[in-house]
């Protein structure tokens, strides 16, 4: 039967063409196409491969900045903490040096002040007993001028040395 | 996000046409029948006129294209004339010493066939398929060089899908992946040559091409060539030496074991044809009935008819050059198989 029967000039076109379309095909469409499709492929594996190492990045960068974060809190905290006890300290030492320098500059001016008096009332006695003297001359020189009046002194003052 | 939209809707466009075609095919048949009113139409004839190759391309009676005719004789040399000149108003007639007696050219002195290296309608065929191949995948080509790293754009993004469809799907499966490169562009054309020429053997007077034995032939031949040339140890070792089977056993399975190597490309060769060419009787003779009957309403319950049997047939396209490539693999893949143990 015909239709079982193949056709050897067919044959020979089918084989002749079919070859030749193969290597044409090969070279001009199957080489940049499987090539671009192999490309795109690694470029899209790229990606997401650079995007899952970015996503790993992020969440170690985000770890590290939670940790940095904590220790800067903690070190904060203790910055503070120093500080307020420093502050209380420098505040007591100032009170309690202020209040010494108090006390002395009282006790100074006390000391001052007593031995001014002194040298005041040192002089007051030194002047008095000079007026006194004075005074007490000019009355005995003009009391003492006639006897009487001399005895009557010596008198008084063995009258006085009697009482003592 | 435009463009891919437009290809889709141009391969819908292409999707119904075919299907269209379904519906007008009677349409074409019916000049036929036309003429031959008064004598019974001889169905089988007109139905294996139609699946078989011919010498001129025969769309209809007031439409014939004729075809290169290429002869050899050794008493002649070569001819080169055109196949009007066998036909006087339809009627076969000699010339120059030739004979065109159904589809077999011979001398008319001594009887003798000659060697017929004709442009047939197959041959125009193959010619048309191997040019459509070469010019979609070409540009396919050129679009993915112009769109080097970029999305993929028009005739490109259309038939990726597919070529990434027989890497992945049909060859990489069955191809160890070291030898997978070597033998892609022969899967790729062989693939893309058969659904092709499926899917242009089931346009209104096209030839069928893939349902011509011979074309399955040379096909399942090449497979078969690749398939020993490309034998490794393991593959001859598990014909020659079957391993792992008893001694007195291997003796008996050596001769179906060579058997074996032939019947698969044999297996390929009867599969693709007869699946296409069955497939065209079938839509042809539902045609027919509107003949055999002679009546309008079984000529629009045929056409129905033959619309979904269409529909199958582009199924069967994509499935046989799928079946086809797929077992090619197979078998090549069996063949470059390092050995291991069983």
């Amino acid at each position: 039967m015909d239709l079982l029967t193949p056709g050897s000039g067919l044959i020979i076109w089918q084989l002749f063409i079919f070859v030749l379309l193969v290597l044409l095909l090969g070279k001009l469409a199957w080489k940049p196409i499987l090539a671009s499709l192999k490309e795109r492929e690694e470029s899209i594996q790229q990606a997401l491969d650079s995007a899952e190492s970015a996503k790993k990045e992020m969440a170690s960068l985000k770890a590290d900045n939670e940790i940095l974060l904590r220790e800067t809190r903690e070190e904060r905290d203790k910055i503070l903490r120093d500080a307020r006890t420093a502050a209380n300290r420098i505040h007591d030492e100032a009170q309690v040096d202020a209040k010494k320098n108090a006390d002395r500059m009282i006790e100074d001016a006390k000391s001052i002040i007593q031995t001014e008096r002194n040298a005041a009332l040192r002089d007051v006695k030194e002047q008095v007993a000079m007026f006194s003297i004075e005074i007490a001359e000019k009355l005995i020189k003009k009391n003492l001028s006639d006897d009487k009046t001399q005895k009557e002194l010596a008198n008084t003052f063995i009258k006085d040395l009697k009482l003592n | 996000m435009n463009k891919p939209f437009f290809v889709s809707r141009t391969s819908f466009l292409a999707l119904f046409l075919i299907i269209l075609t379904g519906v007008f095919t009677p349409v074409f048949g019916s000049d036929e029948a036309g003429q031959k009113e008064s004598e019974p139409v001889n169905i089988s004839e007109v139905i294996l006129h139609h699946v078989m190759d011919d010498h001129q391309w025969h769309f209809a009676d007031w439409l014939v294209l004729p075809l290169p005719i290429i002869v050899y004789t050794e008493e002649k040399g070569l001819d080169i004339f055109m196949s009007s000149k066998f036909y006087d108003h339809h009627k076969e007639v000699e010339y120059n010493g030739y004979k065109l007696e159904h589809n077999h050219i011979t001398l008319v002195e001594s009887g003798k066939a000659v060697f017929d290296l004709s442009i047939t309608k197959n041959v125009l065929m193959l010619l048309i398929t191997s040019g459509l191949l070469l010019f979609v995948f070409g540009s396919a080509a050129k679009s993915a060089k112009a769109n080097k790293g970029k999305a993929p754009k028009g005739m490109q993004s259309f038939f990726e899908p597919i070529i990434l469809f027989v890497r992945d799907e049909i060859v990489k499966p069955n191809i160890n992946s070291h030898h997978v490169d070597r033998f892609l562009p022969y899967m790729l054309t062989l693939f893309f040559f058969i659904l092709f020429g499926n899917l242009l053997g089931l346009l209104p007077g096209a030839g069928n091409l893939t349902g011509n034995i011979a074309v399955t032939m040379t096909l399942a031949v090449l497979t078969f060539l690749i398939t020993n040339f490309n034998g490794k140890k393991a593959y001859w070792g598990h014909i020659f030496w079957t391993p792992g089977v008893p001694l007195p056993l291997r003796i008996v399975i050596l001769p179906v074991e060579i058997i074996g190597m032939f019947t698969k490309p044999f297996s390929l060769m009867i599969r693709l044809f007869v699946a296409i060419t069955a497939g065209h009787i079938v839509l042809l003779a539902l045609i027919c009935l509107t003949f055999i009957f002679g009546s309008l309403i079984v000529g629009f319950g045929s056409s129905i008819i033959v619309l979904f049997i269409n529909l199958i047939e582009l199924l069967v396209a994509g499935i046989q050059a799928y079946v086809f490539t797929m077992f090619s693999s197979m078998y090549i893949g069996m063949a470059v198989e390092e050995g291991h143990d069983h």
